[in-house]
C-alpha cells in the first residue's frame, strides 16, 4: 500500500453549534485520486475545507473543528495555516481566476501573494510548466498578458488548477471542479487529473458517479456528515459493504 | 530565491491591521470633540426662555430662538408638501416603466440633482421666486429645500417599490381592481415604510441646510408665520450668530446647534426604528 | 381589506357602463399624473441649467471670455474673473481629499473586510453616520471656535500672519465632512469583492493583508476611485463650513495658509449685497460650479456603474 499523505483522526466539524461532520477517520494515499461522494448536504464541502484550514477564513460561518489532521505525519493544527495552504492547494467549484490579473500573473499569483520573489525567467518557466501540465499552454501562450476572464469556463478552471499547481503542493483539493462545465471541458479536466497524479495527491468531491468511476483510485462515501464507507473505487462500486452506499450508487436516492 | 519567513509576514499582517485600526479610530476624535463641545456649551444655554422667547437686543445676554424654531418648522412643512407627492409619483412612474427612456433620463436627473451644490439651489430659486415676487419668503426657502429633498425621497421610494413582489400587484389586478387602485391600496401601503424612511432622511438632511436659505428665506429677527414673508431658520441663526463678534450670541449659537443636532439625530433614530419595525418582509 | 374594496362590484353585471368609463378616465388621469411628475423632475434640472445660462449671459456678451482669462475679481471696477475661485475651490477640495484619504481608506477596509459585523462594526458605522448627519454650518461654527485658534498658534510658531482662516483650515474641516461619505462608498465597494476570490488567495497561503493588497484593492480599484470622485464632487460644492473658514479673499491663493474663496463661498458671501453685473458674474460663477460638480459626479457615477456591472 502507498504512503499516507494526509491522515484524518476523529474529525468533527461544526457551524456554530450545528454539527456538519461526525467523527471521520480516513487516510489519503500518495499519488492517488480519492473521490468524495455522497448526497447533497452530507458535509463533503465542509470536510474538504477543514483539510487546508480554509474554514478558518470565513469567520461569519463560525466553523470549527475537533480532531486531528496530519500532513506527512505533522499535525496541521500546529503548523501555520499559511504553510498548510501552500502545501495543500485548492480548486473551487466555480472557476475563480483573479479578474484583475493577467493569465501570467494568475499562474504565479501564489508566489506574488506569498511575497516570494523570483527572477523573471524563473517565473516564465513556472508559468510554462504549469500551463503545460494543465494542457492550457498551446491555447493561451499568445495571450499570456491578457486578463484571464475572456477564457471559456473550462479554460478558466484549468487556469485555476495551474494556479494551484504552480506552488508545487503535496495535495490538491477540488470541490466539484467540473459541475459548472460542459462534457468536453469536463473530459479534458479528468484527463488532466489522471496525468497530474504522478506528482500530486488529489482529493476530489464529485456528484458525478461516472466521473468518480473513471478517475478515482479510492472513494469515500459520506452520509449525513459521517464517513460510511471508504475503500478502493473498484471495491466500492462493485461490492459495497454498506446498504446505503449501494442504494446511492444504484441511484435509489441522492 | 528569497522567501520571506512566515513570522515576518505575520508581523507585517499585524502591523497593517494595527494601522487600519489606528487611522479608523482617529476618525472618532473629531466626532467626540464636536459632540462634546455642542453638548457642553449648548446644554448650558438651553432653558424655557431659550425655546419660547424672542432674542434679546444686540450684545445683551438671555433671549431665545422661538422665531427660528418656528421658521424651520414652516420651511420643513412647505418642503415636504411640495416634494413628497412629486417624488412618490415619480418613483411610481420609474417603477412602472423601468426600461423606458424617460425613466432612464429621470434616474440620471435624480443622480445629477443630488450632486448640485446647495448654494446653487439658493440662487436659482432666488431668480425663480424671490425676484418676481419682489421679496424673500418662507415659500421660496421651502421650494429650495423641497428640490433638495426630491432625489432622496425618489430614491428611497424606488428602492422599496422594487421590493414589492410582482405577485402582490397581480393578485390585486386579478381581483379586477383598476391599476390606480392597486397602486393606492396595495403597492403604496406595502412600500409605506420605505417612503417614510425617505421622507425622514430627506427632512434630516434639509433641516440643517443653510446655503439654500441665504437668499430665499433670508432670515428674520422677528417671529413670522406668513409664508410669503422672510422667516428665520435654525441654521441661518447659527450662521449669523456664530459669525458675529458678540460672545452672548455665540452662546445662543451653541444652544441652537445643540437643538439642531439633537433634532437631526432623533430623526435618524426614528428612521432606524421605522426601518426595523415597519418594514414588511416578503 | 383593500382588495375587497376593489372587488366591490359584486359581479360583472353590476359594473355599469358609466362606471367603467369613469374607471378608465381615472386610470388615464392617474397615469398622466405619474408621467407629469416624472417630467417635472426632468424639467427641474433642465430649468436650473437654462436659468443659470440665461442669467449669466449678459456677462459673457459684455466681456467675452475675460471671465476665464483674466485673474482679477474686483466688483467695484467691474472686473470679473472666475479663476481665483476656481483655484481656491480646487486647492481646498483636493487638499481635503488628500487629508481624508488615509482615514477613509482605513475605515473602508476595516468595515468592508476586517469588521463586517458585531458591536464594534456597528459602533464605527454609527460614528460615520453621526459625522455625516451634522449640518455644515455647525462644522463651520465649531471650526471658528476651536480650529481657528489652533491654526493661529501654529501660524505664529511658523512666523506667518496668524489669520487662522484660510485654505488649510477649510480643508481640514472639509476632510472631516467627507470622510464618512468616502468611507461608506469605499466600504460598499470593498464588501462587493467576491468571496471566492479572497478564498482562492487564502487557499494559496496569503495572509489577510496580502489578500487586501493583492486581491481586494486591485479588484475594487475602480470602485474606490469612483468613490473619491463622488467625495470630490461634495467637497467642491460644499458651501457653509468653507465660507466660514476660508477667509474670503478674492485673490489667487499663494499657499495653503493663505485666505481665499471658493466658487461656492464667494456666492454665499457676495450674492446678498450684489447688484447689476456683479450679480450676473456671481451667477456665472454658479454656472461654472454647477458644470464642474456635474462633470465630477458624472465621472464618479459612471465609473461606479461600470464597477458594479463589470467587476
Ligand atoms: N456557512 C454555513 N453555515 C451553517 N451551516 C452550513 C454552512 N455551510 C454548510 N452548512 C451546513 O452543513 C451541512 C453540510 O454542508 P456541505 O456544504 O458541507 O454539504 P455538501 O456535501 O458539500 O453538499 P453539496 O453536495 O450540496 O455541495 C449542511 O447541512 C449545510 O446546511
Ligand atoms: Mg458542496
Amino acid at each position: 500500500m502507498a504512503d499516507k499523505v494526509l491522515s484524518v483522526r476523529g474529525l468533527n466539524a461544526y457551524y456554530g453549534n450545528k454539527k456538519a461532520v461526525l467523527d471521520v477517520n480516513v487516510d489519503f494515499y500518495k499519488n492517488k485520486i480519492t473521490a468524495i461522494m455522497g448526497p447533497s448536504g452530507c458535509g463533503k464541502t465542509t470536510f474538504l475545507r477543514c483539510l487546508n484550514r480554509i474554514h478558518e477564513v470565513n469567520i461569519e460561518a463560525r466553523a470549527r473543528i475537533e480532531g486531528d489532521i496530519f500532513l506527512n505525519g505533522e499535525n496541521i493544527a500546529r503548523m501555520h495555516p499559511i504553510l498548510v495552504r501552500r502545501r495543500i492547494g485548492m480548486v473551487f467549484q466555480k472557476p475563480n481566476p483573479f479578474p484583475h490579473m493577467t493569465i501570467y500573473d494568475n499562474v504565479i499569483a501564489g508566489y506574488k501573494l506569498n511575497g516570494i520573489k523570483k527572477k523573471k525567467h524563473e517565473f516564465d518557466t513556472i508559468v510554462e510548466q504549469s500551463l503545460t501540465r494543465t494542457a492550457l499552454w498551446e491555447e493561451v501562450k499568445d495571450s499570456l498578458y491578457d486578463r484571464g476572464t475572456f477564457l471559456s469556463g473550462g479554460q478558466q478552471q484549468r487556469l485555476c488548477i495551474a494556479r494551484a499547481l504552480a506552488m508545487n503542493p503535496d495535495v490538491i483539493l477540488l470541490d466539484e471542479p467540473t459541475s459548472a462545465l460542459d462534457p468536453i471541458a469536463t473530459a479534458k479536466i479528468e484527463e488532466l487529473l489522471n496525468e497530474l497524479k504522478e506528482n500530486v495527491t488529489i482529493i476530489i468531491v464529485t456528484h458525478n458517479m461516472a466521473q468518480a468511476g473513471r478517475i478515482s483510485d479510492y472513494t469515500a462515501f459520506f452520509y449525513l456528515g459521517e464517513l460510511l464507507e471508504y475503500g478502493t473505487t473498484e471495491k466500492l462500486f462493485t461490492n459495497p459493504e454498506n446498504e446505503k452506499t449501494e442504494n446511492f450508487l444504484t441511484g435509489r436516492f441522492g | 530565491m528569497k522567501n520571506p519567513s512566515v513570522s515576518k509576514r505575520m508581523v507585517k499582517d499585524h502591523f497593517f491591521k494595527g494601522l487600519v485600526l489606528f487611522f479608523a479610530s482617529l476618525v472618532v476624535i473629531p466626532l467626540f470633540l464636536l459632540l462634546g463641545y455642542i453638548f457642553k456649551k449648548g446644554i448650558g444655554a438651553i432653558n424655557w426662555d431659550f425655546i419660547f422667547s424672542m432674542p434679546a437686543g444686540v450684545g445683551e445676554s438671555g433671549g431665545g430662538i422661538v422665531h427660528s424654531l418656528t421658521g424651520t418648522l414652516i420651511l420643513i412643512i412647505i418642503a415636504v408638501i411640495l416634494s413628497v407627492p412629486v417624488a412618490v409619483a415619480t418613483a411610481l412612474f420609474i417603477n412602472d416603466h423601468p426600461k423606458n427612456k424617460i425613466s432612464r433620463m429621470i434616474r440620471f436627473t435624480v443622480d445629477m440633482l443630488q450632486g448640485i451644490p446647495s448654494i446653487i439651489m439658493g440662487i436659482v430659486v432666488y431668480i425663480w421666486i424671490v425676484l418676481p415676487m419682489k421679496n424673500f419668503s418662507a415659500f421660496a426657502g421651502g421650494v429650495a429645500l423641497g428640490i433638495m429633498m426630491l432625489p432622496i425621497v425618489i430614491k428611497s421610494t424606488e428602492e422599496t417599490l422594487k421590493m414589492v413582489p410582482e405577485s402582490l400587484k397581480e393578485a390585486s389586478m386579478a381581483l379586477g381592481a383598476p391599476y390606480y387602485k392597486t397602486v393606492l391600496h396595495v403597492i403604496l401601503p406595502a412600500g409605506l415604510s420605505g417612503i417614510l424612511t425617505g421622507v425622514l432622511l430627506g427632512v434630516s438632511r434639509i433641516a440643517g441646510e443653510t446655503a439654500p436659505l441665504l437668499f430665499t428665506a433670508f432670515g428674520n429677527p422677528f417671529l413670522n408665520t406668513n409664508i410669503f414673508k422672510p422667516v428665520d431658520a435654525l441654521p441661518l441663526l447659527i450662521y449669523n450668530y456664530s459669525t458675529s463678534p458678540y460672545p452672548e450670541w455665540h452662546s445662543l449659537a451653541w444652544g441652537a446647534s445643540f437643538i439642531l443636532v439633537a433634532f437631526v439625530l432623533i430623526l435618524n433614530l426614528i428612521t432606524r426604528l421605522v426601518v426595523k419595525k415597519w418594514q414588511i418582509k416578503y | 381589506m383593500t382588495m375587497m374594496k376593489a372587488g366591490d362590484a359584486r359581479g360583472a353585471e353590476a359594473v355599469s357602463a358609466s362606471r367603467l368609463t369613469s374607471h378608465k378616465m381615472k386610470e388615464k388621469g392617474f397615469a398622466s399624473f405619474l408621467l407629469f411628475a416624472g417630467i417635472s423632475v426632468l424639467m427641474v434640472l433642465g430649468a436650473f441649467f437654462v436659468t443659470l445660462v440665461l442669467q449669466s449671459w449678459p456677462l459673457f456678451r459684455e466681456t467675452g471670455f475675460s471671465f476665464f482669462t483674466t485673474l482679477r475679481w474686483a466688483p467695484m471696477e467691474e472686473a470679473f474673473s472666475v479663476l481665483p475661485f476656481l483655484a481656491g475651490t480646487l486647492m481646498t477640495s483636493l487638499l481635503s481629499i488628500l487629508i481624508a484619504f488615509p482615514f477613509s481608506m482605513a475605515l473602508s477596509i476595516l468595515l468592508g473586510e476586517y469588521l463586517k459585523t458585531g458591536p464594534f462594526a456597528a459602533a464605527f458605522k454609527s460614528v460615520t453616520e453621526l459625522l455625516a448627519g451634522i449640518p455644515s454650518v455647525i462644522y463651520g461654527f465649531w471650526g471658528i471656535m476651536i480650529l481657528m485658534p489652533l491654526i493661529q498658534s501654529l501660524q505664529m510658531k511658523l512666523g506667518l500672519i496668524p489669520y487662522g482662516v484660510g485654505i488649510l483650515t477649510a480643508s481640514l474641516i472639509l476632510s472631516v465632512m467627507i470622510i464618512p461619505y468616502a468611507a461608506s462608498l469605499g466600504r460598499d465597494v470593498i464588501s462587493m469583492v467576491p468571496g471566492e476570490l479572497k478564498e482562492a488567495a487564502y487557499a494559496m497561503g496569503a495572509t489577510r493583508s496580502e489578500v487586501v493588497f493583492h486581491v481586494i484593492l486591485p479588484y475594487a480599484r475602480s470602485g474606490i476611485t469612483a468613490g473619491f470622485f463622488l467625495a470630490l464632487g461634495r467637497a467642491v460644492g460644499e458651501t457653509m463650513a468653507v465660507t466660514m473658514l476660508i477667509g474670503n479673499s478674492n485673490f489667487i491663493p499663494r499657499g495653503i495658509f493663505s485666505p481665499a474663496n471658493t466658487m461656492a463661498s464667494v456666492i454665499a458671501n457676495e450674492f446678498g449685497e450684489a447688484d447689476g453685473m456683479h450679480t450676473t458674474a456671481l451667477i456665472a460663477v454658479g454656472l461654472v460650479l454647477m458644470i464642474l460638480t456635474g462633470l465630477i459626479n458624472y465621472a464618479g457615477k459612471s465609473i461606479m456603474k461600470r464597477f458594479q456591472v463589470g467587476g
